[in-house]
């Protein structure tokens, strides 16, 4: 079920498959019947506060369940098969504090790899640390960092598990301009396909494909121009 | 039917799923924070913390199991050498004074509390709130910082008792203002009042 | 936040962690079973004896004894009135030496190797059901979330400020836990996220 693009040859992006998802939190239904098969390298997901588009990112590791239909990655149904596509599917939340678990910068790069040998997640925390201009804040307290480090640490504390998909939602809200823009120019290099929920729609330049999400629909889908001009006409 | 809808197990067992393993460490961290802010300054030398709110609120907001894992975890992080105590003591210098019966009796006292707001009405209730920390925060506290005095300290118990008196009033203004707190709480989050059916 | 310990490269900043531990039980067990006076002095004098072996002035012992002498005065006098005065005085010693011990290892040890020995001493209680790495990351945990509710306590106290509100106790602490609740909330998110619970 994975799909070789021309342009990563070398790592296949995979197929994310949403089959009648709904979701609702008691009687509110924040997803409403989403059929949607998803391929391309960078997609994004942007839509209003409350619209549901933070729940279908966290569908998409099985963080959050459908209550009807079904979810899977790369064939992989996420209420059944959760631990594994946990594996292949890192998620970057928006606010680093609540995402960063251990107390140093080291300890936490190292946290995705506790099940590797010792020498092996050393050798790869140095190695993330070190392209993220993070190694020598190795042993630094963790909540000593800048916003932005911080955003930084989550992020590679994420891409050091190697996984195939990684879904952000709104990563960038809580930095300034640079490091958002720093932030941006990461993930824009990552060979990874990526979902990215934002509300900061420059960020999408560049992107396969925008959904815009409404009151649990999927209102539009297309081209970043295309999906970014419906959703400004959306908010009036 | 509310009482029907049991929160289902994340996990097997009592293993400690992802968001109690995240509950228990804020609030132990919580508990910190209420001692190292003074609460109330009434231009006393001695600022006035909250912290012996601690047990109070973690039992009564997260009930008993998570209340009491929050304070354990409290005090191995103290013995593990953080100066959270209130005034910034720590280490495990605290675990060998003699009053080390009040500090093993915070989650004995949490967990008291949290079992008894557990059964409480729904929603929360001012007088039994009081109540159950006057119970978990005074009577089961105190019982447990005695029994330090005497076997640490080797003072008599009536000696003990004497010791303990000063603090009657203050501890029982603090459970008050604790019922004031977890009822604030549940008014904003109603559905995040510990129950017996949610603990399992 | 400032931890309790103070690096440096002494015989006791290199002895191992658990070896430091089992001599401060050890000297705990031992001022039970033995209540004299010459154990509880031995005591003493050794515990005093270590602070400069660990590099450490007569100021970072003072800061160490400073905070137990009101309570040590109390409790002797009141040994001393209710049973005996060399009673009063094998209390007071042994429970200042002990303090002092413990003290030594908080000062001498970090806290990681601490937290390393915690999850050693539990792996057989695995048996019944106790996970020790669960339990490491629970203080790990603990240790990364102080910071993080302080600062959620000082936005809280800043808001309160900035709103003209007098420093009630009740409207410093319901933000508070509402807002540590919403960030416990966040952060176990993203320990499932990162498949703490696979």
């Amino acid at each position: 079920m994975t799909i070789a693009t021309g342009l990563w040859d070398d790592r296949p992006v995979p197929l994310i498959e949403l089959d009648g998802v709904s979701h609702a939190y008691g009687e509110r239904a924040v997803l409403r019947d989403l059929t949607l098969r998803l391929e391309e390298h960078r997609i994004g997901v942007v839509g209003g506060n409350g619209s549901g588009k933070s729940t279908l990112a966290r569908l998409l590791n099985g963080l959050v369940l459908p209550t009807a239909g079904r979810v899977r990655i790369d064939g992989l149904d996420t209420a059944h098969e959760g631990h594994q596509v946990r594996r292949r599917v890192g998620f970057v939340f928006t606010d680093p504090d609540a995402q960063i678990v251990m107390p140093t910068v080291g300890e936490d790069v190292a946290f995705g790899l506790r099940r590797l040998p010792r020498a092996e997640a050393d050798r790869r925390s140095r190695e993330w640390l070190e392209r993220f201009g993070l190694a020598d804040l190795c042993d630094h307290p963790a909540h000593l960092l800048s916003g932005g480090q911080k955003q930084l640490l989550a992020l590679a504390s994420v891409l050091v598990t190697e996984p195939d998909l990684l879904v952000m939602d709104e990563p960038t809200t809580l930095l300034d301009l640079a490091n958002a823009r720093h932030v941006a120019h990461l993930v824009a290099e990552l060979p990874q396909q990526v979902v990215m929920v934002t509300h900061q729609l420059h960020l999408l330049d560049g992107f396969d494909r925008v959904l815009v999400v409404d009151d649990g629909r999927i209102v539009h889908d297309g081209p970043p121009a295309d999906s970014l001009a419906h959703y400004e006409a959306l908010v009036g | 039917m509310q009482l029907l809808r049991r929160e289902q197990p994340a996990l097997p067992g009592r293993r400690l799923s992802a968001r109690d393993l995240a509950l228990v460490a804020v609030f132990a961290a919580l508990v910190a924070a209420l001692g190292l802010f003074p609460a109330i300054s009434v231009g006393s030398a001695v600022p006035i913390t909250l912290q012996s709110m601690g047990p109070m609120i973690c039992g009564a907001v997260l009930g008993r199991r998570l209340g009491a894992a929050s304070l354990l975890l409290f005090l191995a992080l103290v013995a593990l050498g953080l100066p959270l105590l209130a005034g910034g003591h720590g280490g495990l210098a605290v675990f060998a004074g003699p009053t080390v019966g009040y500090l093993v009796g915070w989650p004995v006292a949490a967990y008291v509390i949290g079992w008894l707001t557990e059964r409480g009405p729904r929603p929360y209730r001012l007088s039994w709130g009081v109540v159950a920390h006057v119970i978990g925060g005074i009577v089961v506290l105190y019982v447990f910082g005695i029994a330090g005095l005497v076997w640490q300290a080797g003072v008599t118990v009536p000696h003990a008792v004497v010791i303990n008196l000063p603090f009657v009033p203050g501890d029982l203004a603090k459970a008050v203002v604790a019922a004031l707190v977890a009822r604030g709480v549940f008014a904003g989050l109603p559905d995040r009042q510990p129950s017996i059916s949610r603990v399992r | 936040m400032r931890f309790l310990y103070r690096p440096g490269s002494s015989p006791l900043h290199r002895c191992p962690a658990g070896a430091k531990l089992l001599l401060l039980v050890a000297a705990g067990v031992g001022l039970v079973l033995l209540r004299d006076p010459l154990p509880a002095s031995a005591a003493l004098l050794a515990a005093v004896l270590l602070y400069p072996v660990a590099s450490f002035g007569p100021r970072v012992l003072w800061q160490q004894a400073r905070p137990v002498l009101p309570v040590l005065v109390v409790v002797g006098v009141l040994h001393g009135l209710s049973a005996s005065w060399p009673g009063a005085y094998v209390t007071v010693v042994g429970l200042l030496a002990l303090v002092l011990l413990a003290a030594l290892v908080t000062l001498t040890t970090r806290t990681t190797a601490l937290v390393d020995v915690v999850v050693r001493v539990l792996r057989p209680l695995r048996i019944v059901g106790v996970d020790p790495e669960r339990v490491g990351l629970l203080l790990a945990l603990g240790v990364r979330s102080v910071p993080v509710v302080l600062d959620l306590a000082a936005e809280v106290r800043e808001a309160q400020h900035a709103r003209g509100l007098a420093a009630s106790p009740r409207a410093f602490a319901v933000p508070l836990v509402v807002r540590s609740m919403r960030h416990a909330d966040a952060l176990g998110e993203a320990l499932a996220a990162r498949g703490v619970d696979d």
